[in-house]
């Protein structure tokens, strides 16, 4: 595949939380419309790597990183990048469900407020389609203006997905987006992230394995920092290269 | 009497312990309170609001103390309220982490701690002489503002730092600046908790005698002040002064005036209560 065709591209990258090394020399290169799943145990690195893509780590004061990381060819890491800029290129939904204590249709509105957008029809439309795109139009249309507190925590994380697409990002980060959610809930969102990848790049952490298996295209599996495996979701769970790779997919460690 | 017997004999006369500690306090207020209302109740009317201070006890009224307590309470928000929650907001949202920020922190809640005596002789050096401020009302006021100051910057500190992060990382996902997110998600969310301390941090400054004395407000002002540069006295000073006086009828009017100021103070607690138990209810994470 052509260099240019990669939405998101590492090259040699390298984190240091102070003086400890957390994500050592990673390659990888994801292309668009393709969900991405990270796999590994706890403290491996994946979540750490996942927000290197937004630039979330630059909220950790001894954070530092080497290396490229680039999107659609640019890269993010060059002092004149804008990260508010980046940000609404690329969304994240978080762990937990965090919407704001504001109501429902002001949640997904606040990333087109704060871009000062002022139409009060487009933001309104903005609203009601990505609430559609995330599957929760038909179960709030009519409270729209209830408090986004109110909401079931499955209502809440599709709520943060809806808020994430309403400011029309390329690329959407998931860190573990349905490790608090019950079963029934985690399977509407899968469903979801399986239907936004026509529209968008998707990159999420998992500490579910079958999870992974389900929805991504392509699976990496960290260890210790390290990238130890990457390639298609098909492979890596059929017939890993590597025997770590094989390991803690079949449960024997992690 | 086996162990088990033993142990709850003193677990309850622990109970009535305790009891008995919280009461003691308790006691004692109400009755200082029900002696100044005993005392002071009757005695005020509508000319005791309204009256100049006199040399004749049952003439003399507070009306120059309480409009002088009603002006510095105005003019010590404005300037303790701004700068207070602007410092508060640098310290707990800006300021990274370092051996200075532990410098800055640890000085400001020493500052906290210092006796308000020492304020009034900064006040009165750095207001009254240095800025030729004298012992006008602008130079009280700016007095309490500093002695208040680190009340309010600490509340602020306390409240925005109960805003969980979830919240900012949510605004900054989705292409907030740090402003915005401030502005938009941590200080609706911590407002509350902010205008608690600052109502008590105000009704402790409302309650101050002692910078003020030092500062040169005058027990004796025989009109009201109309500007921030006039002179001014404040209710507790006109309390100390009378109640310093040998005639009776002046203790009289000290419990009276006592009664309006805890009135204002009272007051000022309650809204504090409500603010908190209202934005409580807004907002349950």
């Amino acid at each position: 595949m052509n260099e240019n065709e990669y939405k998101i591209q590492a090259k040699n990258v390298d984190v240091y939380y102070g003086d400890k090394k957390a994500l050592s020399n990673i390659n990888l290169s994801i292309i668009p419309n393709t969900i991405t799943a990270f796999i590994g145990p706890s403290g491996c690195g994946k979540s750490t790597f996942l927000r290197l893509l937004n630039r979330m780590n630059d909220y950790i004061d001894v954070f530092s990183m080497k290396g490229t990381i680039t999107i659609d060819g640019k890269d993010i890491y060059k002092p004149k990048v804008l990260v508010e800029d980046l940000r609404t290129n690329v969304g994240m939904v978080f762990q937990k469900p965090n919407p704001f204590p504001k109501s429902i249709f002001e949640n997904v509105a606040y990333g087109l407020k704060i871009q000062g957008v002022k139409d009060k029809k487009f933001i309104s439309e903005r609203v009601e389609i990505a609430l559609k795109q995330a599957a929760l139009w038909e179960e709030v249309k009519d409270d729209l203006k209830k408090s986004a507190l109110s909401l079931s925590g499955g209502q809440q994380q599709r709520l943060c997905i809806a808020r994430a697409l309403a400011v029309d990002p390329d690329v959407i980060l998931m860190d573990e987006p349905t490790s608090s959610l019950d079963p029934i809930s985690t399977a509407k969102i899968e469903d979801l992230i399986f239907e936004l990848k026509e529209k968008y790049t998707i990159v999420m952490v998992t500490h579910n394995m079958q999870q992974a298996g389900r929805i991504s295209d392509h699976t990496a599996f960290f260890y210790m920092g390290e990238l130890i495996e990457f390639g298609k979701t098909t492979e890596i769970f059929t017939n890993p290269k590597q025997t770590k790779t094989q390991n803690y997919i079949t449960g024997r460690f992690g | 009497m086996n162990k088990i017997q033993i142990n709850r004999i003193k677990d309850q006369s622990f109970g009535i312990l305790g009891l008995l500690a919280t009461l003691s306090g308790l006691v004692l207020l109400s009755f200082f309170i029900g002696q100044i209302f005993y005392e002071g109740c009757s005695r005020i009317d509508f000319n005791f609001l309204q009256d100049l201070p006199s040399r004749k006890p049952e003439k003399a009224g507070i009306f120059t103390a309480w409009t002088g307590t009603l002006w510095v309470l105005c003019l010590t928000t404005l300037f303790a309220f701004p700068l207070g929650v602007s410092a508060g907001i640098y310290l707990e949202e800006y300021l990274k982490k370092s051996k200075l920020a532990d410098l800055l922190e640890i000085n400001i809640s020493n500052l906290a701690g210092v006796p308000s005596i020492i304020y009034g002789l900064l006040g009165l050096e750095i207001f009254g002489r240095i800025l030729h401020l004298k012992n006008s009302l602008l130079a009280g006021a700016l007095t309490l503002a500093l002695l208040i100051l680190p009340i309010i910057i600490v509340a602020t500190r306390e409240a925005i730092r109960a805003v969980p992060n979830s919240l900012r990382m949510a605004s900054y996902g989705l292409g907030a600046s740090k402003w915005q997110t401030i502005w938009n998600q941590v200080l609706p969310a911590s407002l509350g908790g902010i205008l608690t301390g600052v109502i008590l941090a105000i009704s402790r400054a409302v309650g101050e005698t002692a910078p003020l004395i030092v500062i040169g407000a005058l027990a004796y002002v025989p009109f009201a002040p109309s500007s921030p540069m006039d002179e001014f006295t404040v209710l507790p000073i006109q309390i100390f002064n009378w109640i310093s006086r040998p005639q009776h009828g002046f203790s009289v009017n000290a419990a009276a005036a006592i009664i309006i100021l805890l009135g204002i103070t009272f007051t000022m607690n309650g809204i504090a209560m409500l603010l908190r138990s209202k934005w409580q209810k807004k907002i349950n994470w």
